[in-house]
């Protein structure tokens, strides 16, 4: 028999559905995986039984010729940002570990409801901050790609949702959850050489998702294909009437609607974009994702979006300081970490407890959003951050008169080594300099693996499309899929 | 009353008090501003809480439509301008009592903007001078939970039940000049809650609370430095702080000190405001547009139902018992004080005018005397309250009717309610016993009896001592055992006199 976790979504749900195995060899093959897999730090908690529980429920409801779900059959990794019921939910953090929650987000009971099961809960960076999932405090994930120059450096697997992308590319899991907040599952996808979708903001509730900065963290899946990753979506999406920024729209049928025909559609070519001193590999895979989806039919048009080079400092105005109030619920008083050396007062607790609960990261977002927002200083940042943030929706707006999708490279670089840029906040918040700006905009914006670099490296071209346009971005994904044939998987040493 | 305007007497002169008011009203309604939670007052300590109230992670506020409702509904009571195009800010700061970390509140566009309302400024004298009070805004926010401190020996204790409800700030301007204005104002915007439903207006529970700016300056000038007195929780309190707030800043400036902006304590038992923080300390709320909602649109559609849903108001009430029914002033504004006074009113009015075949206007002065006068006597001398279980509608109807026709007299008709509340008695048998007749042979054969015993008297009365008119009806009245029609009683006893 085939191995089964060479297998994805779309392949194990028809797999599952035919008879050709059950559901619980699927989650048996997987849990094996992950055991064997702890060197990845991948998992911060691993839920092999409920993995299993749910693959029985599927192969119940198949002998019972009941209908089995859009992901009947398939289990997955869960972001630990998303509250699960009964099982630990810490967002990577110490403030939150030990923190178990009575409710299951929407995101991850959909899920459940289209018959996947869990096999754990994903180490990301500590809420969700950060680019290398090295903030967490459970440690960092290590990517299972190495370079191809014969060392083992440890490389990043990316971030935030760097647990998912080490999953799924190193085959422990089919497809994992992600939240996209300024590029987070869109860098890591790259840096794994799997594909991502961040949807339009709204379109997966938010509810039960440990809250970075609501105006921009959106839900999305991690897979190995374009079409797991539509039919995932598919299962995550719809309006929650308990969000009150969701999407109060129906979820398309974006698996059935994918298409790799591009005739008739206007590609567009962000002039921006190109800097200078480009990384070389990342412009010629840029190059080659033109060629391909020319070769597809489309028309290329070149477009600016004057102030792309205003979108990473806004986001690091906006981001910190609604993360700075979002956060200000973690003060020892109701549950997790509490901190009450002897004697303390109220001051003292909140004091002591969010010093030994938090992260260096996340303290430097939270000083960061409470001085942009302080008395004084709010209208120089928050509230310029804020026209900025308009600008740069009015620039996506102007081009799509032009355009139909934009294609970008995912990140100014490949994978990087851990260690290479933690000391340097500044030249790791530059990763996200192409992520960015659909965030802002609320876009969907989706990375898809286009080749290697030199060094044997996946790199990622981004696809963003117009608003509610998910299919438009899943199809020009197709497109660079059909063509890149992006088959490598990284060698096996842990 | 004189409109002569309040003044402090300083050593230096006068002063004169300037005072603002913004009113805290608990929303009415079954569940919280942004979670399904209840809001019943006297609920077991968190047994009212949502996973939103307690912050938990991921968790998310929807507006409640109804909180938005009655706030718009109360905007239009004051004929204030509503916002269509509204937003969510969230104020920031760390209490335990604060489970989010910050209060949703609204600073930057408020749901409500300008309106007014219109007080008299001596209740006692509702034709005198009015005075229109400027309201700023009204915004809603959510309420904190609550601390108790006397748990346990060493720890606090957080009840998250009020933990977001929904309230109103209502903001008034600087328009308030004198502690009678201050209480007539808030009394005022009470009676217009409870008109509109909006608030049950009871202070005691704390669902009503006013934060009183007060400063003071020599008249004419400018503003002085205000400051701020906390959560007080009656119209009398109000009025001691401004009078005790006031009379301290005068003597502070006129010995030679300045008032600081700082936000005070009022303690009854002492009848003085204390400081609780001065602005140094301070809190930068780092106010900012809440990211979890969207901005509130309403749509005409919406404004209709607010609008068509308002019941009369207390101004437009007493206008038109006035005017339609033909009530004194006096009665017609003791009549529309409290919302429940004046259903009770417009009922039993119904009623009697069904019961008795005439208009409304007919049968209102009498129904309001009966309700405003003799009734509550009746009741106090019964000993019982205006919930008596027999004290219904029909029995008013009852005897307001039988004294309207004639059937019974006014002093009959209490003498009979009372018997009535307090004993084992028919009260359609009592009236029908207590018929006053209107026989004129019976009467007039009465007084003949009356002045045939008492020659004497007719001598004196008719040398001039006219007061014994009143003794013979009294007599006539006591022969007849008060079933004589007062009206024949003295047209038979004037005529018989000369």
């Amino acid at each position: 028999m085939t191995d089964l976790t060479n297998l994805g979504v779309a392949a194990i749900r028809d797999g599952v559905a035919a008879g050709d195995f059950t559901a619980v060899e699927v989650a048996e093959a997987f849990n094996a995986n992950v055991a064997a897999a702890a060197a990845l730090n991948a998992f911060i908690v691993t839920t092999p039984e409920r993995a299993i529980e749910a693959a029985q429920a599927t192969d119940a409801r198949r002998a019972a010729g009941q209908p089995l779900g859009k992901m009947g059959g398939v289990p997955i990794g869960m972001k630990d940002l998303f509250a699960t019921k009964g099982v630990q939910t810490t967002a990577a953090s110490h403030i939150l570990e030990g923190f178990v929650p009575e409710y299951e987000s929407t995101v991850s009971q959909k899920l459940w409801d289209a018959g996947a099961g869990m096999l754990g809960k994903l180490n990301l960076d500590q809420f969700a901050m950060g680019s290398s999932n090295e903030t967490s405090y459970f440690g960092n994930v290590i990517s299972p790609w190495r370079r191809n120059d014969g060392g083992n450096a440890a490389m990043a697997p990316g971030g935030s949702s760097g647990g998912s992308s080490a999953a799924v590319s190193a085959r422990l899991a089919p497809a994992a959850t992600g939240t996209d907040t300024g590029g987070s599952i869109r860098q890591p996808a790259a840096f794994t050489g799997i594909s991502g979708i961040k949807p339009t903001y709204g379109r997966c509730s938010r509810w039960g998702i440990v809250a970075f900065a609501s105006s921009l963290d959106q839900a999305g899946p991690m897979a190995r294909d374009v079409r797991d990753c539509a039919i995932m979506l598919e299962a995550m999406a719809g309006f929650d009437p308990k969000d009150a920024t969701s999407l109060d729209l129906p979820v398309p049928a974006w698996e059935a609607g994918l298409s790799a025909d591009m005739k008739g559609k206007k590609v567009g070519i962000p002039r921006e974009y190109r800097m200078d001193g480009m990384d070389a590999d990342v412009a010629a895979s840029w190059d080659q994702g033109i060629a391909w989806l020319k070769d597809a039919g489309a028309e290329i048009v070149e477009i600016s979006l004057p102030h792309t080079k205003y979108a990473l400092p806004a986001y690091y105005i906006i981001a910190p300081a609604e993360a700075s109030s979002n956060l200000a619920r973690y003060d020892g008083v109701r549950y997790g970490l509490r901190d009450l050396p002897d004697g303390a007062g109220l001051q003292d607790m909140y004091a002591a407890t969010r010093a030994a609960g938090f992260g260096p990261e996340v303290k430097r977002r939270i000083l960061i959003g409470t001085y942009v927002l302080s008395a004084g200083f709010y209208d120089a940042y928050y509230t310029q951050a804020q026209k900025v943030r308009t600008l740069i929706s009015h620039d996506y707006k102007n081009a799509f008169t032009e355009c139909d999708v934009i294609l970008a490279p995912t990140a100014p670089t490949a994978a990087f080594g851990l260690g290479e840029k933690s000391d340097d906040p500044l030249a790791m918040y530059l990763n996200d300099v192409f992520a960015v700006p659909a965030s802002l905009a609320g876009l969907p914006a989706m990375s898809v693996p286009a080749g290697l670099n030199r060094e044997g490296l996946p790199l990622g071209l981004q696809i963003v499309g117009r608003p509610f346009d998910e299919q438009g971005v899943l199809n020009a994904g197709l497109v660079i899929e059909q063509r890149a044939h992006f088959s490598a998987k990284p060698e096996r040493w842990w | 009353m004189s409109n002569t305007a309040y003044r402090i007497q300083g050593a230096t002169g006068e002063w004169e008090v300037v005072i603002g008011l913004e009113v805290h009203a608990q929303v009415t309604s079954n569940s919280k501003l942004f979670s399904g939670a209840a809001t019943a007052f006297g609920a077991e300590p968190n047994t009212q809480v949502s996973l939103v109230d307690a912050a938990m992670p991921g968790m998310l506020p929807v507006p409640n439509r109804e909180c938005i409702r009655q706030a718009v509904r109360t905007g239009m009571a004051v004929g204030a301008q509503i916002n269509k195009w509204s937003r969510f800010d969230r104020k920031n700061y760390f209490y335990a009592d604060l489970p989010q970390g910050y209060q949703i509140s609204q600073l930057y566009h408020p749901l409500v903007g300008e309106g007014a309302l219109e007080v008299i400024l001596d209740e006692k004298d509702p034709e005198g001078s009015t005075k229109t009070i400027g309201i700023e805004r009204i915004h809603v926010e959510q309420d904190a939970g609550k601390l108790m401190h006397d748990q346990h020996p060493t720890m606090s204790y957080v009840d998250l039940n009020r933990s977001g409800v929904a309230l109103m700030e209502i903001v008034s301007r600087p328009d308030m000049r004198s502690p009678a204005e201050a209480g007539a104002y808030l009394a005022k915007l009470r009676q217009i809650l409870r008109y509109v439903g909006s608030c049950d207006g009871n202070m005691d529970q704390g669902s009503m609370r006013a934060d009183v700016n007060v400063s003071v300056r020599r008249p004419g000038d400018e503003f002085g430095t205000r400051t701020e007195t906390k959560n007080v929780n009656s119209v009398r309190f109000v009025m001691a702080v401004v009078e005790s707030e006031a009379r301290r800043q005068v003597d502070l400036i006129e010995d030679g000190g300045t008032v600081v902006q700082e936000t005070r304590l009022y303690d009854p038992d002492r009848n003085e405001t204390r400081s609780m923080r001065s602005k140094e300390d301070a809190h930068d709320y780092r106010y900012f547009p809440d990211p979890d909602l969207l901005p509130l649109e309403l749509d005409d559609a919406f404004l209709e139902d607010c609008r068509a849903s308002l019941p009369e108001l207390p101004d437009a009430k007493r206008h038109r018992y006035e005017t339609a029914l033909g009530l004194s002033p006096y009665n017609a504004n003791a009549l529309t004080a409290d919302v429940q006074t004046a259903r009770e009113f417009e009922a039993l009015l119904t009623s009697v005018a069904a019961a008795s075949g005439k208009g409304e206007a007919d049968v209102a002065k009498r129904v309001a005397n009966w309700m405003l006068s003799e009734q509550p006597g009746v009741l106090s001398a019964a000993g019982v309250g205006s919930d008596h279980a027999k004290n219904t509608i029909e029995a008013n109807t009852a005897i307001v009717v039988a004294t309207e026709s004639g059937l019974i007299s006014g002093s009959k008709a209490k003498e009979i309610f009372e018997t009535y509340l307090t004993g084992d008695v028919d009260l359609a048998a009592e009236i029908e016993a207590n018929k006053q007749t209107s026989d004129t042979g019976a009467i007039e054969a009465a007084v003949d009896a009356i002045l045939a015993a008492n020659a004497d008297k007719i001598a004196e009365y008719k040398a001039g001592k006219e007061n014994l008119f009143g003794f013979f009806v009294g007599q006539t009245m006591k022969a007849m055992q008060g079933k004589g029609n007062p009206q024949l009683v003295n047209q038979v006893l004037r005529a018989k006199l000369g």
